[in-house]
């Protein structure tokens, strides 16, 4: 599905040219209701756009800007003199880079985990036989309803007899036992490749292991791919679990960093800003990179669901 | 020997024998890991926090059977029904203004304009980057004295609320923050606009539809399971507000709980007060509300939403 693109607009002038020499006085009307309709969207984009590009501008030059421009009014959009410094100053407050690396082994671990487990019950849902196995996916859909929250006391109690509690462990341990909505999304999309080639694998002798491992899953890497950059967006930005789970300064994430920040250096938007930059910088690259696999995971999910 | 006498010989079941079997025992190995997750995550905790929601419970102390007692609390207790309130408040104004601006954008993206990618990536970016960060940022952007909001408003001669230190303004300014996220509902909108086949535009032009016509006899029909998936999946996240607010109003849910939305409260009754039970019950009470909000919005959907002739493919 190509979203928007160079071919349909070459496509529509070609038509255009073809048939503007025979203009009547109806078709002069359709074109003059389509320029209207294309002015009013214009406007529409332009004033938008620049709305929702302006919060990312105005954190960008503020984390810029020496203490003393930061409370300037009227403010300035460009600070005299670029100050990185604070991007520094800002790291270097808080052991930022411990945070990180706690995130980064959260995140890594639990995308993986993810990975691993949804498409192993996904593969088991879409392709074989067993008596319940129905009544078994009802419960993973049943289990995509149920707010977060309801499963966090028990959860909370649980890893807190087990002793967990400020360890990373209830942040990534769950991970490896599959999330619903991955199951879900990659059994849909299992559904939609060729049993055939299920089959055929079947009379060479493949074991149903090898089938998941060297056809299905080669075959499926768009839909891995939505599911690992889902799951790397969540877990990078989550908040909840780590602040239930973490007290320990060592073992906190970006986002306790972050909030931690704020608590001790209030006034200093720059260099909360800054540090908040950096914080969305591996957010931001992977967006750049794989805009289009996000793009049309979305769509997958939003209309299959 | 016996039972073929009792019973009629079965020939699928024959059939199935050693292969059915083994396949049988492969789908439990292929699902084992998320069924002990299910388990131990999800399916066990949700009956577990049942029992916990009729204790009195610390944590520290062996948990104490009060019955009904937490739910006879909960609706006598004024923060409940004021965390309520907010919550409904955060949902009943940011979903509709969310799904509105989300459609109204694909529309406009789904002209045949130059520059739309750049205009997709702009809208869409920042509900990519969710989270803590962006919680800081529109805290300072609603800054009453240095914010950016206040000073374009003060540009067209408007004095600016103070925003999050108002009782009035706090929940509009967490409203206006969600707006700015609204993103991903609007990819999910432009790729339903997009699965839309041209022969029905044309057929409609056929017909003498202007370009009202058109949008109304064709391009809301056709999109109306796409705004029903929008309304469910934001309903669901809106109840579940709690990082931004958290973030924003420094756990407090201020000022005067204006901001105490449903999830700050669930939160703080557990892990400030540590009242397991409590806590628990008030999840439940959530599940349920989410619950029956779904269950209506699939039994008005009847109305509404509008079904192809479903195919084979059921898409």
């Amino acid at each position: 599905m190509a979203i928007s693109g160079k071919t349909v607009d070459t496509k529509q002038e070609q038509v255009e040219s073809l048939r503007s020499p025979t203009g009547v006085g109806l078709w002069q009307r359709k074109s003059f209701q389509r320029i209207v309709r294309g002015i009013f969207a214009y406007i529409f984009l332009l004033v938008g756009s620049t709305l929702f590009i302006l919060p990312l501008l105005w954190m960008f030059s503020t984390s810029l800007k020496p203490d003393v421009e930061v409370f300037e009014f009227p403010p300035r959009f460009l600070p005299t003199s670029w100050d990185w410094n604070n991007y520094y100053l800002a790291w270097t407050a808080l052991p930022f880079t411990r945070y990180l690396l706690n995130t980064c082994i959260v995140t890594f671990s639990n995308v993986l985990g993810n990975l691993i487990s949804c498409s192993l019950a996904a593969y088991g849902f879409a392709r074989l036989r067993a008596r319940g196995s129905n009544v078994l996916f009802i419960l993973v859909l049943a289990t995509m309803m149920v707010p977060f929250q309801v499963t966090l006391i028990p959860t909370f109690i649980l890893f807190s007899k087990l002793g967990w509690v400020n360890t990373l462990l209830p942040l990534t341990v769950p991970a490896w036992f599959g999330w619903a909505f991955s199951i879900f999304l990659l059994r849909q999309f299992f559904m939609g490749l060729p049993r055939e080639l299920d089959d055929a694998a079947r009379i060479d002798g493949c074991s149903y292991f090898r089938i998941y491992w060297n056809i299905i899953l080669p075959l499926s890497k768009p839909a891995l791919a939505t599911i690992a950059i889902f799951g790397f967006i969540g877990n990078w930005n989550n908040f909840l679990g780590p602040l239930v789970y973490i007290n320990k300064q060592e073992l906190y994430t970006l986002a306790l960093g972050l909030n931690l920040f704020r608590g001790q250096y209030v006034t200093y938007y720059n260099q909360l800003m800054a540090v908040s930059i950096l914080s969305l910088a591996p957010i931001l690259i992977i967006f750049f990179f794989t805009q289009k696999t996000f793009i049309r995971g979305i769509a997958l999910t939003g209309i299959k669901g | 020997m016996q039972t073929t006498a009792l019973t009629p010989p079965k020939k699928p079941k024959r059939k199935m024998g050693k292969m059915a079997r083994r396949e049988e025992l492969a789908f439990w190995l292929f699902i084992l890991p998320w069924f002990i997750g299910f388990i131990v995550f999800s399916g066990g905790p949700i009956v577990a926090s049942m029992g916990i929601s009729l204790t009195e419970y610390s944590i520290l102390q062996p948990p104490r059977f009060i019955g009904l007692e937490n739910y006879n609390l909960l609706f006598n207790d004024e923060l409940f029904y004021r965390s309520v309130f907010n919550t409904v408040y955060y949902v009943g104004v940011s979903v509709p203004l969310g799904v509105t601006l989300a459609f109204l954008m694909a529309i406009a993206l789904n002209q045949k304009l130059r520059g739309q990618t750049w205009f997709r990536t702009i809208f869409y970016l920042p509900s990519v980057v969710s989270g803590i960060a962006v919680a800081l940022l529109w805290g300072w952007l609603l800054n009453p004295d240095f914010g950016l909001i206040n000073y374009m408003l003060s540009l067209v001669g408007i004095q600016g609320p103070k925003w999050l230190y108002s009782t009035t303004w706090a929940m509009p300014s967490i409203i206006l923050m969600s707006l700015w996220g609204v993103g991903g509902s609007m990819v999910v909108f432009l790729a339903g606009l997009q699965g839309i086949p041209e022969h029905l535009y044309e057929a409609a032009e056929l017909d003498g539809a202007g370009e009202w016509g058109k949008f109304w006899n064709v391009t809301i029909p056709m999109i109306s399971p796409v705004i029903f998936f929008n309304m469910i999946v934001t309903i669901i996240f809106a109840f579940q507000i709690f990082d931004q607010v958290y973030i924003m109003t420094s756990g407090k849910g201020g000022p005067a709980n204006a901001t105490l939305v449903y999830v700050l409260y669930l939160y703080r009754q557990g892990f400030e007060y540590f009242k397991m039970g409590y806590a628990s019950a008030l999840a439940l009470i959530l599940f349920l509300i989410i619950l029956g909000i779904t269950v209506f919005q699939f039994a008005v959907a009847r109305r509404w939403v509008y079904y192809e002739g479903n195919d084979a493919t059921g898409n």
